[in-house]
């Protein structure tokens, strides 16, 4: 799983570097955001404009992390591509998570919460 | 259903078919979750010459992710052995899918219901699996289950494509 971190005043940005979350990767998908728990940054945003395809072992995945991030910290999601963004609205997923249109709003705090 | 084995042929535009074409895109893979990656874009290269837009090829591959990791995951319990059959044909009202493997039965003998995250949910209790039949639910029309001779047998349309009827 790849993932490019940079890190901004209490924000871990993560550009998320492959093109599926899916039954194939979604343990691995998983174990990788639970990692990023460590770091100090309080809120944590997947940018996800990388990836194309999310079927629902992988928003599973998202969930999971989610939950083991705990509740000191922030998981956020940037960038969702058009099938996505679906499968996010279509479960709901989308009122339980903040949502920004692109990496640069979430750094620039135009949050999008839908 | 025709049952002679047409590979991945491409449909006239002008031709016009009634209920379910005679062009049929087929395969068989085996219960594997890497099996079902590499089908969903076999299954995308073989759909390239209907005129789907982005979106709905979005659709048709999520669709087909969640049958096909189902039987992966329920009928053969991620056992690694098994295969799956997938059908598609072109009709009036879309494509029409037929799915079918030798798993185990569907609990109750029915596609399940599946769910999507209940409202005002702590993130304690967000649900983390069952979204899948809720999709396939919410994307696909005349979902059908039959159990015969052993064998699951899912069929269900998707209203993509050029319709010549509404749906």
């Amino acid at each position: 799983m790849e993932f490019k971190t940079s890190e901004y005043a209490g924000t871990l940005l993560v550009q998320v570097g492959c093109t599926r979350i899916d039954a194939a990767c979604a343990i691995q998908f998983k174990d990788a955001v639970r990692d990023l728990a460590d770091s100090e940054q309080d809120r944590i945003v997947l940018d996800l404009s990388m990836v194309d395809f999310l079927d629902s072992s992988g928003l599973g995945a998202v969930v999971a992390a989610l939950k083991a991030i705990g509740p000191n910290k922030t998981l956020q999601l940037a960038g969702l591509t058009p099938t996505v963004k679906k499968v996010f609205h279509l479960t709901r997923m989308d009122s339980v998570f903040t949502i920004h249109a692109t990496a640069t709003d979430a750094i620039e705090g135009l949050a999008n919460a839908s | 259903m025709r049952p002679e084995r047409v590979q991945e042929t491409p449909s006239s535009p002008a031709h016009k078919i009634e209920g379910h074409g005679r062009n049929e895109v087929r395969l068989i893979l085996p219960a594997t979750p890497t099996a079902v990656r590499r089908a969903l874009g076999s299954l995308r290269a073989g759909l390239c010459a209907q005129d789907l837009d982005a979106e709905e090829l979005g659709t048709i591959e999520l669709v087909l992710a969640e049958v096909l990791n189902n039987v992966v995951e329920h009928a053969y319990e991620n056992s690694g052995r098994g295969t799956i059959e997938v059908r598609v044909n072109t009709g009036d009202r879309g494509l029409y899918f037929t799915v079918q493997d030798e798993g185990k039965p569907m609990p109750e003998n029915m596609p399940p219901l599946g769910s999507q995250v209940p409202q005002d949910c702590d993130i304690a209790d967000l649900p983390e699996g069952g979204f899948g039949w809720f999709l396939i639910r919410e994307l696909v029309k005349d979902l059908f289950y039959l159990r015969v001779d052993e064998v699951n047998k899912v069929t269900f349309r998707l209203a993509v494509g050029n319709l010549q009827n509404t749906v």
